[in-house]
């Protein structure tokens, strides 16, 4: 935009930079209660970045905080090279999803797509007939082109959640900030628009932070994804580096099902129950929380290596199959894939299982 | 406020429910139905042209104009003030927020009278003010200033008590949305909050006015009766009705009869028309 050269430039200096987005030491409590606690991280330049936690984490507390809708009691948000904090929302120009759209209730779609522009100051406003092109690309990119003249209670939940994207797009973002931007969609919807998301953002080039509470929804969509618990960030890393190596137990059990047994460690050796291995690497020594995975697993029969069990129940559902098996007194629902399941498992049949890949915490 | 929807029970008794029916019907028009037929039955006891005399009179002139006149200060600032409370009770936190609520819905729960005598006490001769009122020759009591500051005391809640269920149910969603798109808070509150209250603020101002138009206890406290100057349309039926001239008294009442009227229709017409947009405890 011509008529900001200052901000064009600075944008431009931080895109060199590679760092888009840097996050100091943001804190925020509401009353007595901390949302966020001592929050640091960065994003590159076009990055698509995740915020995963559970509710009461403060992920959608640091969105509002990139969005000028909250403010931070201390820390620093830098964007581009602007200290972000001290330009006032309108001025931001953050495309902004909220959880329920917040659509406008009483404009059109063509209408709510075209707010951002209409509401420019007179000098920078386009003409109407560029906002009405605009609306029309928008609407083509979104595809929603025959729904401009409809109001937002007579959509689904998959067309209002793409009319709020394209209202965001339309002023431009510099940087996209999606709040749970499937949260009250259904399964389908949501495996498409993800994809659909995913391929708006590589073709937009914006700086993209989402929150979520879906795991699977973080691993399968972000560039990287940042975890947060209880107001602080727990880990920060690539999907996979996250899933296969998680900071600590409450990652490991966010990221998908957790199977838990106390062990110990000593001399690079981990003993849980009968069952002896090679400690995994970097693995604490003493009394330890040993973690695997219940689709990872390995039976074997009874003379082989790994914990003793004892089958319950095996319910077959094509080649894989759950079966339910009682180690160490505790009954474990386990996930066997065709190959890892032997012949003859059965209720009752005393097994072998091994866990593949061990994690291992100290204890608390 | 209107209970209405509420789902039909079997009941024991088979013939109960038109028989309560019938009752209610009996008892609505024995203490609604009769007085309002009585009101505009004397107002034209003696012929049309008495009824049309009693309106043109001067004084019922002065008191029609002196009503309108309070309601035309006292409701668009009860407007503004219902607004700005609901705006700030409905959006945002602060400490105090209960007790503000209390403090709004207080003139509904105290006596009309004792609205009226509160400015009295304030700005009466006898009043806190009164003596330096009375050095700068600034009249309050008994002059049209203390009739608009009854009426807007008794009249602040209905505008503020018709939005904040609805403002507080809209969150405030749509007005962040509108800001991260580059709007200004200005813009925002004409462009998305108004729109989105709009049938609400409409329903409040009309029983706002009908209140303002027919307040009778506060304002008679402060207007000292001083007939062409300081009675509005009620004050003035009562002057009337205590000279034992009852056209003149009736007549007046049923500008007042007719005002509830038209009111009312309007009221049932919002009500069936944009009750999705009025409050969200009329929608069930």
């Amino acid at each position: 935009m011509n008529s900001q050269p200052t901000e064009d430039t600075e944008g431009r200096t931080g895109a060199a930079g590679g760092l888009s987005l840097d996050i100091r030491n943001i804190s925020k409590s509401f009353g007595r209660f901390p949302a966020l606690n001592d929050v640091s991280l960065q994003a590159r330049d076009k990055e698509f970045l995740a915020l995963l936690g559970p509710s009461g984490s403060g992920k959608t507390t640091l969105l509002r905080v990139l969005a000028g809708l909250e403010r931070p009691d201390a820390g620093e948000v830098r964007f581009g090279g602007e200290d972000f904090l001290s330009i006032p929302v309108r001025r931001r120009r953050v495309g902004m999803v909220f959880q329920h759209y917040a659509l406008f209730r009483h404009m059109t779609v063509a209408q709510n797509i075209a707010f951002g522009l209409t509401v420019r100051p007179r000098r920078e406003r386009p003409s109407k007939s560029e906002t009405a092109d605009r609306v029309a690309d928008l609407l083509k990119l979104v595809q929603l082109e025959d729904l401009g003249g409809r109001f937002p209670a007579q959509l689904s939940g998959g067309q209002r959640q793409r009319v709020a994207l394209a209202r965001a797009l339309a002023i431009e973002p510099r940087m996209l900030l999606l709040d749970e931007p499937f949260g009250a969609l259904d399964a389908q919807v949501r495996r498409d628009l993800r994809r659909w998301l995913r391929e708006l953002h590589d073709r937009a080039g914006v700086t993209t932070v989402f929150v979520t509470h879906d795991q699977e929804e973080a691993l399968d969509l972000a560039d990287r994804v940042a975890i947060l618990k209880d107001g602080r960030l727990v880990q920060l890393g690539a999907p996979n580096e996250v899933y296969e190596h998680p900071a600590d137990p409450f990652v490991y059990d966010f990221l998908g099902a957790a199977c838990r047994l106390p062990g110990t460690v000593s001399d690079g050796r981990l003993t849980v129950a009968d069952w002896e291995t090679r400690a995994p690497k970097d693995a604490p020594s003493g009394a330890v929380e040993v973690f695997f995975r219940p689709d990872e697993v390995m039976f074997a029969p009874l003379d082989g290596s790994g914990l003793a069990g004892e089958v319950k129940a095996v319910v077959q559902r094509g080649p894989d199959a759950r079966v339910e098996c009682l180690i160490e007194g505790r009954l474990f629902e386990l996930q066997a894939r065709g190959p890892t399941l032997p012949n003859g498992v059965a209720p009752g049949l005393a097994v072998r299982v091994k866990p593949l890949r061990p994690h291992v915490y100290p204890k608390p | 406020m209107t209970a209405v929807g509420t789902p039909a029970r079997e009941t024991r008794l088979p013939g109960a429910a038109p028989l309560l029916v019938l009752a209610s019907a009996l008892v609505m028009a024995a203490l609604v139905l009769l007085p309002l037929l009585v009101v505009f039955g004397d107002a034209f006891a003696k012929g049309v042209p008495k009824y049309l005399a009693a309106i043109a009179d001067p004084d019922a002139v002065s008191a029609v104009k002196l009503t309108l006149l309070v309601a035309a200060i006292a409701v668009p600032l009860n407007a503004v003030f219902g607004v700005a409370a609901a705006w700030c009770i409905a959006k945002f936190d602060f400490r105090g927020k209960g007790a503000l609520l209390t403090l709004i819905d207080l003139p509904f729960s105290m006596s009309p009278v004792v609205s009226g005598l509160v400015w009295v006490l304030l700005f009466g001769a006898q009043g806190w003010f009164g003596d330096w009122l009375i050095e700068h020759d600034v009249k309050i009591i008994f002059a049209t200033t203390g009739l608009v500051l009854a009426t807007i005391l008794v009249t602040f809640p209905f505008v503020a008590r018709e939005l904040i269920p609805l403002m507080q149910d809209q969150g405030s969603d749509e007005e962040a949305a509108a800001l991260t798109l580059g709007a200004s808070g200005f813009t925002t509150f004409v462009r998305i909050t108004l729109p989105n209250i709009r049938w609400a603020l409409l329903y409040g101002v009309l029983l706002c006015n009908a209140r303002a138009m027919g307040e009778f206890g506060a304002v008679s406290v402060v207007s000292g009766h001083i007939r062409g100057l300081t009675t509005t349309l009620p004050l003035h039926v009562e002057v009337l009705y205590n000279d034992y001239d009852f056209v003149g008294a009736f007549a007046a009442a049923s500008l007042l009869a007719s005002l509830g009227l038209v009111t009312l229709v309007l009221k049932t017409g919002l009500e069936w028309r944009h009750s999705g947009e009025l409050s969200a405890n009329r929608r069930h």
